[in-house]
């Protein structure tokens, strides 16, 4: 005799441990198997396009630090590109490294975010996610010397950054960089080599090239999939094109592959850090445009507004989640006539429903914890 | 680098195939007629040469009078760049064809236009309101979403910290 | 062991018990007073036990969990926050024990109650030391396997009273999990009782004596498999599938609070207490320890192996993921299972053998173990390699590193090489 079973609806979210935020997904479930899955959002929806309508280009910047608060940094900087393209600026050569740095030393603090997040997505009762805190902390005590903040940074201005970062950052730094490669071979043999983490990870959530190009996904679950794309060298900004670095891709396109990814990606941060801390050079922070509207008597700085001419521009840049595009149309006001966020978070939730589908609600969760969500920026 | 192809290259390539598809160029965009873009997108997506089959972002911008889809595009074998735009010209009622069917990933940006912008995209297979509840009075993003008592309207009038200037939006 | 039979031996606690039922019995009255009395003492002796234990387990384990986790774990109450257990307990038991409307009250009061009990029976036959324990039964380890099997009757019903999903989706996933490991577990205990020959679980520690062997020794397999059948028991992780934090916020207890969690808090330490005591008197040799015995009192030694096991417990829960749960019944069903088939057809060959040829255990046994863990460790390779879980999907790898914009490096699963496909075409 057949048994009568019906489906049910379990709300996984916006209260829930592994939600990264206030995330909501709706899975239909028959037993353990998912066969129907949505996804809500919105609870976090600050309507940041229309606020940044209201507010000059440079009273934006914060808001950038808070659609990805888990990545300031990068926030900051695709918006300020965007802004430079519109108004023609060019940084001096110096803030340009520092935006590096600064956008490196993100991504890495950023991908410990996401990789310990998703070894506790896996079952890991917090001990990777505490391990990686320790050394996010390190790299938040150098944005704090450098800009004041630690999470919500709002260190890039129009044409440079806010200020140049204090001589007792460099020796800082180099001590930080030089601590991280051990805790990356700690890293890579605690969670890669795991058996369980294997066992949970590899095979689930598999997306081909093809798919994930179709999806528009972008960052390590583009490069998960095998696609060598990304940004920073096919479209390099600041001074990407004098740094060696190399492209980290998968070759499954499954959730263990977006980890393998970053994992890979941290490596290859710190190089790229190492390699900036060399070849810095001194010299002005602030371009000259900037700093000739700075009030009169005072040190130089951003100023309050500036005059972008009408027009319009996307700027695109590798964030640790992907492609983090600002598109902004000015009609030569003083704020921006639309703003408009391209976030990678938000994109990268396309595939979502068709990987859920047919899964366990135990693969949903390590399928959302691969993709990396950060729910300011999906919801902005 | 990116190379970013130039709005009249764009058109010359689609006048021989699509030859009245094409409404205006500049060297940044083309803007392409709402009833033919399903195809410029084909186009666009399949042809070998230029191959964009990346969607980077898709958004709309409220022009008071009508509203514009702006699509960029990125071919990643190919590493170049585009904009394309259309344009609807009811602005009460905006509609544009949906591009889901050539780009999986315009799915949750349309979605984000419909319910900030409330442009309708004909065709996409699950249009609801994705960050506000359905029943939300308007649509944010307009310009004209809550109009202020005296005709004014969202946006800066003038420059921080300049002095004069009046206190009212730019009605 | 010379038995002094003075109240204050305390090498034997049963001694100042005897010395003091004996007074009851002098003092005359009818039989079953100092029946009923022995029977309370021992009660409240192991309840004693417990609680203290549990605190400062509680303590424990926050404390190396958070040494584990590059942080400090509760400092705060009382000196070293050793205060923090009691904190806890008071906070839950002045905290408000919601019930859901919809839930079905009385099993809903009922599940944390029966959780509670089999966790503390189980301590009525574990011997604590020679002659040390409640009720001596010569079914013991039948009674362990019977006993803890009710936890799953409890957690369906608290899972089921809740009127919620996740606890829902949590007994549901505890019932299978915990069907499938009770075989796990009958049949590591099985070997045991071949070789020892008894189901008395002081008769087992007895052979163990005799033989100057621990049981581990002899049966590693054993031992292996009934760790983790115990782990799924007491939900511990890498087998805390059914309270999954990360994936069913709290399984089984989500809609419980206050004093009402807190039972099924502490009947989870108390489950872990009891079977880490069966895997002490099992297979580490109970309340002997080669000789330490004489001088050192028998419940100490067995305390700290227990403890001991218990801290293999906390470790786990430091340091591993999660499995999912058809990965954690495939490995009952298709990979403990079959081992310990083998692994019991191979110890009654052993058992047979010595029993029919006679030979002496000095010689008997040292083969005995070579061969079994000769056998364990072919077993266990051999069976993962044939199951293919060593096979290069299901090993880590790393990430590719590339200079080549565009190509794609995907393999289908059927390919081979990390080539590029597809490289990258000249614009």
């Amino acid at each position: 005799m057949a048994m009568k079973t019906e489906p049910f609806v379990v709300n996984i979210g916006p209260q829930h441990p592994s939600t990264h935020g206030v995330f909501r997904m709706r899975l239909t479930l028959d037993g353990e198997r998912i066969i129907d899955a949505d996804m809500v959002i919105g609870y976090l929806h600050r309507s940041m396009e229309k606020l940044a309508e209201e507010r000059s280009y440079t009273q934006n910047i914060p808001f950038t630090d808070r659609t990805d608060y888990v990545a300031a940094m990068t926030g900051n900087l695709a918006y300020v590109l965007a802004v430079e393209k519109l108004c023609g600026i060019e940084p001096p050569e110096r803030a340009q490294w520092l935006r590096v740095i600064m956008s490196e030393l993100q991504r890495f603090a950023s991908h410990l975010m996401a990789v310990g997040v998703f070894a506790n997505d896996c079952g890991t009762w917090q001990t990777p996610v505490m391990h990686m805190f320790r050394e996010r902390e390190k790299i938040l005590d150098l944005f704090e010397m450098a800009c004041g903040a630690r999470l919500t940074t709002n260190y890039m201005r129009i044409g440079g950054v806010s200020r140049d970062v204090p001589p007792e950052f460099m020796p800082a730094a180099h001590k930080v960089i030089e601590e991280l490669p051990k805790r990356m071979d700690e890293y890579e043999n605690l969670l890669l080599e795991n058996e369980i983490i294997i066992a949970r990870s590899r095979g689930i959530g598999v997306l081909t090239p093809e798919v994930a190009i179709d999806c528009s996904l972008s960052g390590p679950m583009l490069r998960g999939s095998g696609v060598a794309w990304d940004i920073r060298k096919a479209d390099p900004y600041c001074v990407y094109d004098k740094l060696e670095f190399d492209i980290c891709v998968g070759t499954d396109g499954d959730a263990y592959d977006r980890f393998l990814v970053r994992l890979a990606e941290m490596r290859q941060s710190i190089h790229i850090v190492e390699q900036c801390l060399e070849m810095m050079p001194e010299g002005p922070v602030h371009s000259q445009i900037t700093t000739a509207t700075a009030q009169p008597g005072g040190a130089p700085s951003a100023p309050l507004a500036i005059r972008v001419p009408a027009g319009e521009a996307y700027g695109r840049i590798e964030s640790p989640r992907g492609e983090l595009g600002y598109y902004i149309v000015s009609d030569g006001g003083p704020a921006p006539y639309r703003f408009h966020i391209r976030s990678p978070s938000y994109i990268n939730l396309t595939p979502l429903r068709d990987l859920a589908i047919g899964t366990t609600v135990a693969d949903a969760i390590v399928i959302l914890g691969s993709i990396d969500i950060i729910v300011g920026e999906i919801d902005r | 680098m990116t190379a970013v192809l130039s709005g009249f290259d764009l058109a010359h390539r689609l006048q021989p195939k699509l030859p009245d598809a094409v409404v205006d160029a500049t060297p940044e965009w083309v803007e392409v007629k709402p009833n033919r873009l399903l195809e410029v997108c084909t186009f666009l997506r399949d042809d070998p040469e230029l191959d964009f089959r990346f969607l980077s972002s898709l958004t709309g911008v409220d022009w008071l009078d009508h509203f514009e889809v702006v699509y960029h595009l990125l071919s990643i074998s190919r590493n170049q760049a585009t904009t394309l735009k259309t344009r609807c010209d009811d602005h009460d009622n905006p509609e544009a064809p949906s591009v889901v069917a050539v780009w999986r990933g315009a799915h949750l940006q349309e979605r984000e236009a419909f319910d900030l912008l409330g442009i309708r995209f004909q065709g996409h297979p699950d249009l609801r309101r994705i960050f506000l509840w359905e029943g939300f009075p308007g649509h944010p993003l307009r310009k004209d979403w809550l109009n202020f008592p005296g005709g004014q309207m969202a946006g800066l009038e003038r420059y921080p910290g300049e002095p004069g200037g009046k206190l009212e939006g730019r009605g | 062991m010379p038995v002094l039979a003075k109240w204050y031996d305390l090498r034997d606690l049963g001694n100042a018990v005897g010395a003091f039922l004996d007074w009851i019995r002098d003092l005359g009255g009818p039989d079953w007073i100092p029946y009923v009395v022995s029977g309370l003492i021992g009660i409240v002796a192991i309840l004693l036990w417990l609680l203290v234990s549990q605190l400062a387990f509680i303590w424990i384990e926050r404390r190396v969990i958070g040494r584990m986790q590059a942080r400090i774990g509760p400092n705060r109450v009382g000196p070293w926050g050793l205060l923090q257990p009691i904190a806890d307990a008071l906070k839950l038991l002045l905290k408000e024990a919601i019930t859901n409307r919809y839930a079905d009250k009385p099993l809903f009061w009922l599940g944390p109650v029966l959780i509670f009990i089999p966790a503390l029976v189980v301590f009525a036959v574990i011997p604590f030391g020679e002659g040390m324990s409640l009720a001596d039964l010569n079914v013991g380890v039948l009674f362990v396997i019977a006993i803890t099997s009710i936890n799953a009757i409890a957690i369906f019903i608290s899972g089921w009273a809740s009127n919620n999903k996740f606890a829902l989706l949590g007994s549901m996933r505890a019932i299978a999990m915990l069907i499938s490991y009770e075989l796990v577990q009958a049949f590591a205990l099985l070997g045991v009782v071949i070789f020892a020959g008894s189901m008395r679980l002081g008769d087992i520690v007895a052979w163990q004596s005799e033989f100057n062997t621990w049981m581990f020794l002899l049966q590693p397999l054993a031992l292996v498999a009934f760790l983790i059948a115990s782990a799924v028991e007491i939900n511990r992780s890498p087998m805390d599938i059914s309270e999954a934090e990360s994936e069913i916020v709290a399984g089984y207890h989500t809609e419980y609070s206050g004093i009402k969690f807190g039972f099924f808090y502490a009947a989870e330490y108390f489950a872990a207490f009891a079977v880490s005591g069966v895997v002490v008197t099992l297979f580490l040799g109970g309340w002997t320890a080669w000789g330490l015995e004489e001088w050192v009192p028998g419940w100490l030694i067995f305390l700290s192996k227990l403890y001991l096991v218990f801290f293999l417990f906390i470790w786990t829960r430091g340091t591993l993921p999660r499995l999912r749960i058809d990965q954690l019944m495939a490995f009952s069903w298709k990979f403990l299972l079959e081992l310990l088939f083998i692994h019991i057809l191979v110890v009654g060959a052993q058992v047979l053998i010595w029993h029919e040829g006679d030979y002496p255990a000095e010689v008997v046994l040292p083969i005995f173990a070579v061969i079994n863990w000769t056998l364990a460790v072919a077993l266990i390779v051999g069976w993962a390699t044939f199951m293919g879980h060593l096979s290069p999907e299901r090993r880590a790898k790393r990430a590719v590193l590339t200079q080549e914009l565009g190509a794609i490096y995907y393999r289908p699963a059927d390919g081979h090489g990390d080539r590029p496909t597809r490289p990258l075409e000249e614009a």
